[in-house]
């Protein structure tokens, strides 16, 4: 019956590629295995979970390794809806490492705080197999899915200390603003489809043409572009960010910030880049504006902040500001190329330096039990290894050389600058100024480390985790040798990694 | 045979540039409290990288020193085409030695001289780091090699003023590391610019050089502004060096006499290097305003000085005043201009530096810098205030020691400026400038009137001192006269190298002059040939 249907239908299976869909498939078998393991073990036993899913992030990175080494061109599945190429591998190379890192941050947390550890790292999974399945779509409707499918855990882990009120306020915020900024981008998808007939993006990158481009086009470009700014927490739709930030617990915050961050640049880049070079003349000056916002606005609200965390929640906002500056010349045939290179190192960079920063936040706050900035002081009395890998971390995400960032800043300047229009040196100006803001409240936390006393005089020396001090090096050593041989990430992101992708 | 000793000497800048490094990778093994061998460590590694560069000098072709030695072209990061390029010439050998040196000697006199803070662990490391981005600086031939070093420095300056510095610290060291990132976020911008104004080929300074004449000229001058935001906050330039004073006020000694003898170099050599001759329209246009801010930066100095109460902050700002005069001569484009200020550099470096020792070994006898409270250094210490003299002598520019040779012919230069600058105008500023020099030998006279002269006031004049081992070192509150000595056998190794060198520079300047000659010459020669 199920057979003359098919026949019927004219429905033919589509040839799966396996070893593509490998490192999506481990995940998917991890949930599983996460699942029943954490009904079965006993309570005291639960810690082994975490370990279980800090394997599985590294078992899905196989796959990936392995395709990069086998795979010289990309691989197309899905009528080219789902796409391995190299840009793919790169960016899921850089979420589950980034899962594996947020994992070892994590373990001590929710061992200590007697959290749901199963239940916990099942819906990291998720939301990880989520963000992986990013990379590789290239279809409106898969995105969708995608996204869907690595927020709605993040919904629910950002109100994962259930009996904190804050929590509870960061889990709602997230989640109201959330569904908002998708009804507006499944809104804005649906426009597109309803004047390209097709969900697939290279099918829209057909059907829009600069000076050809009907009012119902432009306004799907701009709702599908806002979807997305609230995922990157953008400026004006970054409100959500600095509250949800800091009810969180600290690990989640990292993911929010990092991982969750970098998945909405990932479609945003692969949307402006397959489906939207047509419409450069509406995205171009959107985009523009929403980074020059988002640097400052974020970097002067940061200024302001007197708790550690809302200040990394601001100060990511502002860095988000610079990795959207490139986009906004991602039409701009001189500077399309560099965009998205300067795009994907700058997640490279800034994943690795500020998950170091959210690591040093959690090891502090385990001896101070506080988020001020103020309790810091004297860290670099009784705890010199800390002080000095926050300030790497900081120091970097101020974008002081030889430490990653400067490299990151560095690309994105050069990505605008190689525009040559005015709209180019007015941005990069513009950056150019927020450097230094951003300096300012990254310093003064460095000055409290260094300078001032212990507040309460407590200068008893900081047990940190065996976790967390792995974490620790890894994002440590990461960001000065980044910082100092950029070489090493720097020809990731090339536009023609990206298939079909706007080749000017 | 000669193939293996080009290799040899070739990897002699990288060691001498990394060295230091090294040095603070072996501290990290060794526990905070061990005291000594830190300092040890320190001392050796900073030792071990100025006998690199004594060697380096020795190796030194200086009948070629208008080429650049010790090449290397390296592959870096190849994606944004910038290279490891590093080399050495005969302007930049001067101030690679200077910063090599003045490290050591800062870390010997730091011996038993530690600011109150203490943890020599990481004051050492952060000197030593220091070292690293300074010298880097000197020998970068890529624009992006460039700034990552002229970058490395700011971190470790921070904390150096911000950790061990004075009551005012924290204002102070942020203020410092907001004014420089401000000028570098511009100065970066520029580089980028120019960058792809020349095709986006290369940062490497020769490719640059040579491409950069053809831009626009309207280009030019932007681009211009924009290092020149970058180089005059860090040289500083009026009117962006209110942070020099606060900075310097409050530094420890150590980062007082680095800053001044090397930090503030950086931003002259970024003119000499990079500004002027890969913008050479830029620089024609920019050199009246230069020159005039420099005129006005030697007067309000000198007017700042004779305001001044505090010792170090008088000497901080004799040091605007003379990075005016080395801005003067750059701005004239002329052979014996430029040679002035390359001169100048190395000079103020020396004298300024030894200012900031004696000032801060003054503060550690008198416990107080304030020159009314100060009086008699003379009586009391002879041979301190014998150095004062001298230094103070050297710093107003008298003939026969280094600080003439920078000032001197800085004026002179600018009585007929070059490529059709206009004369009037350069006149006008050697006359201000030549009265600045007056001014600048009345306040140094001044200063060293009212400490070294006279006699010992009431406050340090106490009895003979307390007997030894009676615990009154212990208490803060005891009687200064305790503390009141001449000169200590570890100042003298710190300080006698500076003393020679004024003095060797000052009588046979040609010594430092027949080094750079010849590559200045052929810069002022390019920049003819590029302006037509």
């Amino acid at each position: 019956m199920l057979a003359s249907l098919l026949a019927q239908a004219d429905w033919v299976a589509p040839t799966i590629d396996w070893h593509a869909l490998a490192p999506e498939l481990v995940l998917v078998v991890g949930i599983n295995v996460i699942l029943g393991v954490d009904l079965l073990i006993d309570e005291s036993k639960k810690w082994a979970i975490a370990t279980m899913t800090g394997f599985v992030m590294l078992g899905a990175l196989v796959p990936v390794v392995t395709l990069a080494v086998v795979g010289d061109d990309s691989r197309s599945m899905f009528g080219g809806r789902y796409v391995v190429d190299e840009y793919a591998l790169i960016l899921k190379a850089l979420f589950l490492l980034t899962a594996y890192i947020i994992i070892l941050m994590s373990q001590t947390e929710l061992e200590e705080g007697g959290y749901y550890q199963g239940e916990f790292y099942v819906l990291m999974v998720a939301s990880v197999l989520g963000m992986v399945m990013m990379s590789s779509a290239r279809d409106l409707v898969s995105i969708f899915v995608a996204l869907e499918l690595l927020s709605i855990p993040a919904y629910m882990l950002a109100a994962w200390n259930k009996r904190d009120v804050k929590s509870n306020e960061a889990g709602v915020k997230y989640y109201l603003l959330g569904v908002f900024a998708s009804a507006i981008l499944l809104y804005g998808m649906s426009l597109l489809f309803g004047t390209a007939n097709s969900t697939l993006l290279t099918d829209i990158g057909a059907s829009l043409v600069d000076g050809e481009l009907v009012g119902l086009q432009v306004v799907g470009v701009v709702f599908v572009i806002c979807g997305f700014a609230f995922k990157i927490s953008a400026v004006p739709f970054h409100s959500w960010a600095p509250d949800t930030y800091e009810g969180a617990p600290t690990p989640v915050t990292a993911f929010l910030s990092v991982a969750s961050k970098a998945a909405g640049f990932v479609a945003l880049a692969t949307i402006i880049f397959v489906a939207f070079p047509g419409a450069s003349d509406v995205y171009e000056p959107l985009v523009w504006v929403l980074a020059a916002l988002t640097m400052t606005i974020g970097n002067v609200l940061a200024l302001r902040q007197t708790n550690i965390v809302r200040l990394l929640a601001y100060s990511s906002i502002s860095q988000s500001g610079f990795i959207l500056m490139p986009l906004a010349f991602a039409g701009n045939e001189r500077a399309a190329g560099s965009a998205l290179n300067a795009v994907v190192v700058y997640l490279l960079i800034y994943a690795l330096t500020n998950l170091g920063a959210f690591a040093t936040v959690i090891a502090v706050s385990r001896k101070t039990r506080s988020g001020e900035i103020s309790s810091l002081g004297g860290l670099f009395g009784y705890a010199p290894g800390l002080a000095v890998a926050m300030t790497i971390f900081f120091a970097s995400l101020a974008g002081v050389p030889p430490l990653g960032g400067w490299f990151a800043k560095f690309n994105s300047f050069r990505a605008v600058l190689d525009a040559e229009t005015t709209a180019a040196y007015v941005l990069a100006t513009i950056a150019a100024v927020n450097t230094v803001i951003a300096a300012g409240y990254y310093m003064r936390v460095l000055r409290v480390i260094w300078v001032e006393e212990a507040p309460d005089g407590d200068v008893s020396p900081v047990r940190i985790p065996t976790p967390i001090v792995t974490a620790l090096g890894i994002t440590a050593v990461g960001t000065i040798v980044l910082g100092v041989l950029p070489g090493l990430v720097a020809r990731f992101g090339d536009l023609q990694d990206l298939t079909g992708a706007f080749a000017p | 045979m000669e193939i293996l000793t080009d290799s040899a000497s070739n990897w002699i800048l990288s060691v001498g540039v990394f060295l230091p490094l090294l040095g603070v990778l072996a501290m990290m093994f060794v526990p905070k409290t061990d005291e000594v061998l830190i300092k040890g460590i320190g001392i050796a590694t900073a030792g071990a990288t100025l006998a690199v560069g004594i060697v380096t000098l020795i190796l030194f072709d200086y009948d070629k020193s208008g080429e650049l030695q010790f090449f290397v072209d390296a592959e870096w990061i190849e994606v944004i085409n910038s290279r490891y390029v590093v080399g050495l010439d005969g302007i930049s050998v001067g101030l690679y030695i200077l910063s090599m040196a003045v490290t050591f000697l800062t870390m010997v006199y730091s011996w038993n001289n530690m600011p109150a803070a203490g943890n020599p662990k990481a004051f050492f490391s952060l000197m030593l780091i220091l070292q690293t981005g300074m010298a880097g600086t000197f020998v970068a031939q890529d624009l992006i090699l460039f700034f990552v070093f002229f970058e490395v420095v700011l971190l470790p300056m921070y904390f150096m003023i911000g950790v061990w510095g004075g009551e005012d610290r924290k204002y102070a060291s942020l203020k410092f590391f907001l004014f420089t990132m401000f000028g570098s976020a511009f100065m970066l911008v520029a580089f980028l610019a120019l960058y792809f104004q020349t095709g986006a080929e290369s940062f490497g300074f020769a490719h640059l050089i040579e491409m950069g004449q053809s831009i626009d000229h309207d280009v030019q001058v932007w681009i211009f502004a924009g290092m020149f935001l970058g180089f005059a906050i860090k040289v500083p330039m009026f009117p962006f060096h209110t942070w020099l004073p606060d900075a310097h006020t409050q530094a420890p000694t150590e980062g007082s006499v680095i800053l001044a003898a090397i930090l503030l170099k950086l931003g002259t050599y970024g003119f000499v290097r990079i500004a002027l001759p890969m913008l050479p329209e830029g620089a024609v246009e920019w050199a009246p305003v230069i020159g005039i801010l420099a005129v006005i930066g030697i007067i309000y100095g000198a007017l700042g000085c004779l305001a001044q109460t505090d010792m170090k902050r008088l000497i901080a700002f004799s040091s605007v005043a003379h990075m005016g005069f080395v801005m003067l001569g750059i701005s004239t484009l002329t052979p014996l201009g430029i040679n002035a200020a390359i001169f100048g550099m190395v000079a103020h470096g020396l004298i300024t530096g030894m200012l900031f020792f004696l000032a801060g070994s003054i503060k550690h006898r008198y416990h107080t810098l304030e020159i009314k409270r100060l009086s008699g250094m003379l009586l009391q210490m002879p041979r301190l205030g014998w150095i004062l003299g001298f230094c103070a002598m050297a710093s107003l520019g008298l003939p026969g020691l280094a600080g003439f040779w920078g000032e001197f012919p800085a004026i002179l230069s600018a009585y007929s400026p070059n490529f059709g600058l206009s004369e009037e105008l350069f006149r006008t500023l050697m006359v201000v400038a030549a009265i600045g020099t007056v001014l600048a030998a009345g306040y140094l006279l001044w200063l060293y009137q009212r400490t070294a002269f006279g006699e010992v006031s009431e406050e340090f004049s106490g009895p003979t001192p307390h007997p030894v081992g009676a615990g009154v070192n212990d208490d803060p509150h005891h009687d200064h006269q305790a503390d009141i000595h001449d000169v200590t056998p570890i100042e003298w190794i710190a300080w006698t190298p500076f003393l020679i060198t004024i003095v060797v520079l000052g009588v046979y300047p040609q010594l430092l002059f027949g080094v750079m000659d010849q590559p200045v010459i052929d810069l002022v020669d390019r920049l003819g040939v590029a302006l037509g």
